[in-house]
């Protein structure tokens, strides 16, 4: 059995939709349930009542390897002060267009 | 019911009503259901079928002429003007019963629906038309229960068996005027049932009378409940 085992209920699946006019799928939350095909059907029920998607992909939540909140600042804070990453310090060449 | 041309009031009643009690004692497991999940598939399976029964009331109102509204049908008749068959208002002892029901009920309304699509009527082949693929999704869901509960643990194996055995009967009522579309409906159901582990009841006893408003005792106590709000103030709106 994958996904993560609670205690006397379903593992849990992590659900991402892909919305109609959008190209990739987001997360949007999380359902309990069996098995794979299960969880589809329940991700059905709960997060596209109201036409919200038009593709669904469910992923067992102990399948997920996450940043810890821990090592946010080691993670993450030494991006703040490094400007030269965002492209813009670049000039636009006259007549290129779509850029 | 075969149907070619316009539909009598009659046909539209058996079906509306079929959907509508349906919708009904699905709607009973809402906050009951085994998980919170179920719970909001059944009542998302209950709410198709009242979706489907308010339409084709209405058309059964609109034919018949009378000023009965989709209101009127669903809460001022009585269980004796019911045209609903007797397999939708069998009660739910367990989780298993509901299932195997909501199997038999499921493939019968695809197959019937998707005939009535074809339809030569242009009203009620668009009622089918959406009503079919709501159809196919219950049958799914049904399908995927009873090869969980049939092929699971031998205490689920057990009780859906148990729940198979009792339903089997009742939807023979379901093809007494049209017996070729059984076969189309046994080739759904079996398979389903061979894959769960299940034993194929065998035919016998077949109970009937719904379709001419004899019903059992349990589709009275249903109606009471449902229509008991809209009889203490009538015309009451949210």
């Amino acid at each position: 059995m994958s996904g993560q085992s609670e205690p006397g209920g379903w593992p849990l699946w992590e659900v991402f939709v892909r919305p109609r006019r959008g190209l990739s799928h987001s997360h949007v939350g999380s359902v309990h349930a069996p098995d794979a095909a299960l969880a589809l059907r329940n991700a059905r029920d709960v997060f596209t009542r109201r036409q919200e998607g038009v593709s669904i992909w469910v992923v067992p939540a102990t399948a997920i390897t996450a940043s810890s909140p821990d090592e946010k600042d080691a993670f993450f804070d030494p991006a703040a002060d490094k400007v030269y990453r965002h492209p813009t310090f670049y000039e636009v060449p006259e007549g290129v267009a779509h850029l | 019911m075969t149907l070619t041309g316009t539909p009598t009031v009659a046909q539209l009643l058996c079906l509306g009503d079929d959907a509508l009690v349906a919708a009904q004692r699905l709607g009973q497991w809402c906050s009951r259901a085994p998980e919170m999940e179920e719970d909001v598939a059944l009542a998302n399976i209950a709410l198709d079928q009242l979706g489907a029964a308010r339409l084709l009331l209405s058309y059964a109102g609109d034919l018949e002429g009378a000023g009965r509204d989709e209101d009127a049908l669903a809460f001022l008749r009585d269980d004796r003007d019911f045209r609903s068959c007797l397999l939708v208002e069998l009660p739910d002892p367990d989780f298993a019963h509901t299932i195997a029901k909501l199997l038999f009920l499921a493939a019968y309304q695809r197959l019937h629906y998707e005939r009535l699509a074809a339809g030569a009527d242009e009203r009620l082949a668009s009622i089918a038309a959406k009503a079919v693929k709501e159809s196919a999704y219950h049958l799914d869901h049904a399908t995927l229960w009873t090869l969980r509960l049939g092929d699971g643990t031998a205490g689920s194996h057990r009780r859906m068996q148990a729940a198979v055995d009792e339903v089997w009967p009742y939807p023979h009522e379901l093809f007494e005027d049209d017996p070729d579309l059984r076969g189309a409906w046994l080739s759904i159901v079996e398979p389903v049932l061979a894959e769960a582990t299940l034993e194929r009841p065998a035919d016998g006893w077949a109970p009937t009378g719904g379709r001419s408003g004899r019903h059992t005792e349990h589709l009275s106590y249903l109606l009471a409940e449902m229509q008991v709000l809209h009889r203490a103030h009538p015309g009451a709106r949210w």
